[in-house]
């Protein structure tokens, strides 16, 4: 047999197959819980056409699911906090929380919970249930794997970058913010600490 | 004479309360007027700067108002007033001072909330002294809404009082605030 380092897909699939024999199938999903110190909801919308903003959720907590063996399995469930967004201007941010925008007070949390994955070498569709102002919607955001493995200080962790665009009056948020700011881009960056 | 006498108010005094008049009700209608515009309206952007910077010119102005008064005691409330109404003419009075400093200062919290100071017609800056309070902008929001249409209805009082003072008693209530003597 030759070195496994100068063939590594054989390593892989001596392993997969080993895998796939023995472990049982709970085994290849592992669960990560949402790192908040590693995790930024983020937005952007355009302001008259002209530039980008950019804003955040600040506060955000959930889990995802990943399975090795089949992506397909994998999941994922977050809910922020929504008065916690930001977008660095006071009086911006508390029009954003009152009832034109995001009524927080009537919706204090917004969430997703996926509904499928699927995952082709690194980049994946992830869609899913996201609810925010208080209306459900199904959404599909571009995913890509970033990166995971062991950690320098004893865990395991995997990050993931998911994009997503949603039109606010889907959502109930009728504002008008002209015609160049109907769609809101969803920048999701999350890495999760596996539960060991 | 600039200061007051023992029946009449100074010009400083006079001058002050109705330039602090004037502009708390211009305040008031445009903070009303500036949060009910739409966002491609000529004024989204002005108007709220405006305001700002006027809260903070009246701010200093309600400051310098209540130093005068310490200095330069009002004259007494004109005799033959019942006792309730004189102690409720008393405490209007020191609610109105209280809330010229209150209002604008509730405003300053909204708008420093997240660190940024409040420009003053490009001429200076104010800068933010509390910005560590999580949501600051969301509280201080609901205080200045509350104390401003508050303090809209006991200016509605002061000039009904001041107007019953002139029509139907008679006094010097209001023409000693207006007249020169």
């Amino acid at each position: 047999m030759k070195s496994p380092t100068r063939h590594p897909w054989l390593t892989t699939f001596a392993l997969t197959l080993l895998l796939a024999l023995t472990a049982p199938a709970a085994l290849a999903t592992q669960t990560y819980k949402i790192d908040p110190t590693h995790t930024f909801i983020q937005f952007r919308i355009s302001h008259l056409g002209f530039s980008i903003l950019n804003g955040r959720f600040n506060e955000v907590k959930g889990h995802f699911n990943y399975d090795n063996a089949d992506p397909k399995k994998s999941n994922v469930s977050m809910e922020v906090n929504t008065a916690s967004v930001d977008t660095n201007h006071a009086e911006r941010d508390k029009h954003l929380r009152s009832k034109d925008f995001l009524d927080v007070e009537k919706y204090p949390k917004a969430t997703f919970i996926s509904t499928s994955f699927h995952e082709d070498g690194k980049s994946g569709s992830l869609r899913g249930d996201l609810t925010l102002h208080g209306v459900t919607r199904n959404v599909e955001f571009y995913v890509q794997r970033i990166g995971g493995g062991k950690d320098p200080w004893g865990g395991h962790r995997m990050g993931f970058k998911g994009q997503a665009s949603i039109k606010l009056k889907d959502f109930g948020i009728e504002r008008d913010l002209g015609p160049a700011s109907e769609n809101l881009y969803l920048d999701a960056y999350i890495e999760g600490v596996r539960n060991d | 004479m600039l200061k007051n006498s023992a029946t009449h108010y100074g010009t400083i005094a006079k001058s002050l309360h109705w330039l602090l008049a004037l502009t708390l009700a211009a305040q008031f209608a445009l903070g009303w007027y500036m949060t009910e515009l739409s966002y491609y309206d000529r004024w989204y952007h002005d108007a709220p700067a405006i305001h700002k910077a006027c809260g903070m010119l009246l701010w200093s102005l309600a400051l310098l108002r209540i130093l005068w008064a310490i200095y330069d005691h009002p004259p007494p409330l004109v005799r033959g007033m019942k006792e309730w109404e004189r102690l409720a003419a008393k405490a209007s009075h020191s609610t109105l001072y209280l809330m010229t400093l209150l209002i604008p200062l509730s405003g300053y919290l909204i708008s420093t909330a997240k660190g940024h100071a409040i420009d003053v017609f490009g001429l200076f800056e104010i800068p933010a002294l509390f910005p560590a309070v999580k949501q600051m902008e969301d509280l201080a929001g609901k205080v200045h809404y509350i104390l401003a249409f508050g303090t809209a209805w006991l200016v509605l009082a002061h000039v009904l009082a001041a107007l019953k003072h002139h029509f139907i008693e008679r006094d010097e209530t209001l023409t000693r605030m207006i007249s020169h003597k």
